[in-house]
């Protein structure tokens, strides 16, 4: 009986977790950027409720972010919030297309992936002319 | 043998079922936020104060900052999951996870109450 449970000879997989020799497929970027911009995310909350507390709660204290908004660096941070906030919605759309099984096999992933860059990229640009210009 | 881990994820499928549910929400609130300040074009304090202050608007900014936290709680969490295999150190990072969400929620409240 135990003769019939021979086990596979064990092979060396290759394994690749050398971060600089692993090349991304598209769908692994929307991925990895989904995390991080989700984390950037929540780590800039206070920033923001900070914003949207001080730009409400007097006019002062508006007039006084509008100059704060001038800053170079406070663009920048702000485009990259903005980049950020609309990769994540754009790739969270498509995570909820693929929980409920729409899109899944590999060519409609890959063309969805595709389209999260196409679409968030160009929204971002837009929002950072709109913050620089 | 299926042992828990203490600080996993429940094994439940609330928390992955309500990531969603407040993932539409937020999408939701992300085009009413957009199509109000198209249609009100606010430029200067007091258009800007008029954005938020119906009612519905604060119910609406109010819900999607709730959602915002919760939401963050369990995609936070499961980064803590995926990247910190410590017990005691991911414990630490979940409290300290908690901790930010409910002062950021506290703030919220200060802000639309």
């Amino acid at each position: 009986m135990s003769s019939t449970l021979t086990k596979a000879p064990i092979r060396p997989r290759p394994k690749h977790l050398d971060l600089t020799k692993i090349r991304l497929p598209l769908p692994g970027w929307v991925s990895i950027m989904h995390r991080v911009s989700g984390a950037a995310l929540f780590v800039s909350l206070p920033g923001l409720l900070w914003l949207l507390d001080k730009s409400l709660s007097t006019e002062i204290g508006y007039d006084w972010l509008r100059g704060f908004f001038t800053l170079w660096w406070v663009k920048l941070a702000m485009f990259g919030l903005l980049w950020g906030y609309l990769h994540h919605f754009c790739a969270g759309i498509r995570y909820l297309f693929l929980d409920m099984h729409i899109g899944v096999d590999l060519p409609a992933a890959r063309m969805s992936a595709a389209a999260v860059y196409f679409i968030s990229i160009p929204l971002a640009l837009l929002a950072g002319w709109r913050l620089f210009v | 043998m299926n042992q828990k881990i203490i600080v996993g994820a429940h094994y439940g499928f609330r928390d992955w079922l309500g990531q969603r549910v407040t993932a539409v929400l937020m999408a939701f609130y992300t085009v009413l936020l957009l199509a109000v300040l198209l249609v009100q074009k606010p430029a200067h304090y007091l258009g800007w104060y008029g954005v938020f202050s119906s009612w519905w608007m604060k119910v609406a900014t109010l819900t999607f900052l709730l959602c915002l936290f919760y939401h963050a709680w369990v995609g936070m969490r499961d980064i803590w999951m995926d990247y910190v295999k410590p017990t005691g150190v991911r414990l630490c990072l979940q409290v300290g996870t908690l901790v930010w969400l409910v002062a950021c929620g506290m703030w919220a409240l200060k802000i639309f109450l």
